[in-house]
């Protein structure tokens, strides 16, 4: 992979209540935002874990979004908040792995938002873009011109 | 239970950078109950300490186990195989856990995961606090269930300290004075005549002062 031919690989854990249905409305709408995010549906984001986070880093992510629904208006009350912390402690544990915190983030919008999840994709795109690729990635390529093998 | 937290990657990278194979080994027990050590924690400390080991080139090759509990060799049994297949264990229990495996295993190196806390509960979601100092010789009885000697930062045995702001004590304002708690509950239960019993100078020598403490029960020995 070349450096500077670099493009984000960014997953996207979006909530079926308000970002999936966000995405989902964007399309329909005919809006287009970039191919480097991969959605993965989840009932809600306080289904998601610390290891989920860790795990997709870990698999080459190079960042990772949570998209979940806006403060107060959780389908199950208070997912998003659980969301919200584990994020925290997930960049917590990341940094202190040698990952720079701004390649997992949270956001918060609605079903409705389809106008809003589209630059906020950009915006993830552009900060992980200014990143470069994941701490992973760099220390393969490393390896690789060491050893040209 | 035992309370305890987790140790930082940097610690443990640093701890574990002599060995490529390591078993990252929870315990099912109290560090389970305070999310420190159990089946999940050994998940994501293994995922941190594999992120950390290639970006570092390190080549950490790691297992994860959790059994039910470390401190006991029964259980220890459990993890025979794997903690024979690796070069060293990073034990994600508490301090006597570490001991017990580094014990039953003499040759094989035992790290811990985790800093060993305290004896407590859990206060509130996400919140755990000390209760008990293992003193050796409970007083509870005199205080309405609620330990000075543990909760109180100077150890006051006969009242207050005088230095507590409203119900705080002074020394941590995030704390509640435990002489404060300790008047209200015997107030409540009706023995605040409890109060008026001077007690001696306690004898700390049932604690760690008189060294390491071992209990023998000859009715239960072989």
């Amino acid at each position: 992979m070349n450096l500077y031919d670099f493009e984000p690989k960014i997953v996207a854990f979006c909530c079926h209540y308000c970002a999936y249905a966000a995405a989902d409305l964007s399309g329909s709408m005919r809006l287009q935002y970039p191919p480097n995010i991969r959605i993965i549906r989840t009932p809600c984001t306080g289904k998601l874990e610390v290891e989920y986070f860790m795990r997709a880093f870990e698999k080459g992510a190079d960042g990772v979004l949570v998209a979940g629904c806006e403060e107060g208006s959780c389908h199950f009350s208070d997912g998003n908040f659980l969301a919200k912390r584990r994020v925290n402690y997930a960049r917590q544990i990341l940094m202190e792995a040698g990952f720079e915190k701004e390649r997992l983030r949270m956001v918060n919008l609605g079903a409705a938002d389809a106008t809003i999840f589209v630059p906020m994709v950009k915006d993830m795109i552009e900060t992980v873009r200014n990143l470069g690729p994941s701490p992973l990635a760099k220390a393969k390529i490393f390896v690789k011109q060491e050893n040209p093998l | 239970m035992i309370v305890a937290e987790r140790k930082s990657i940097p610690d443990l990278v640093d701890i574990l950078k002599d060995h490529q194979k390591i078993l990252v080994l929870g315990c099912g027990t109290c560090v389970t109950v305070c999310l420190a050590g159990g089946e999940r924690e050994v998940s994501i400390i293994s995922s941190a300490l594999r992120i950390a080991s290639n970006i570092k080139g390190l080549g950490f090759e790691i297992e994860e186990l959790t059994i039910e509990r470390q401190c006991d060799n029964v259980f220890i049994e459990e993890a025979a195989d794997a903690i024979n297949r690796n070069d060293a264990v990073l034990s994600l229990g508490c301090g006597a856990g570490v001991q017990a495996l580094a014990e039953r295993y003499a040759k094989k190196p035992v790290y811990p995961g985790l800093n060993t806390s305290f004896i407590g509960i859990l206060e509130d979601r996400g919140i755990w606090a000390e209760k008990c100092a293992a003193c050796g010789a409970c007083v509870l009885h005199q205080y309405g269930g609620i330990c000075p000697v543990t909760r109180c930062a100077k150890q006051m045995l006969n009242g207050p300290c005088g230095g507590s702001r409203e119900d705080r004590c002074e020394v941590r304002p995030d704390r509640p004075c435990a002489w404060q708690l300790i008047y209200h509950r015997l107030k409540d239960i009706g023995q605040l005549g409890r109060l008026t019993q001077i007690a001696p100078p306690k004898n700390w020598e049932p604690g760690h002062g008189g060294g390491c403490r071992v209990i023998v029960r000859e009715d239960h020995r072989i």
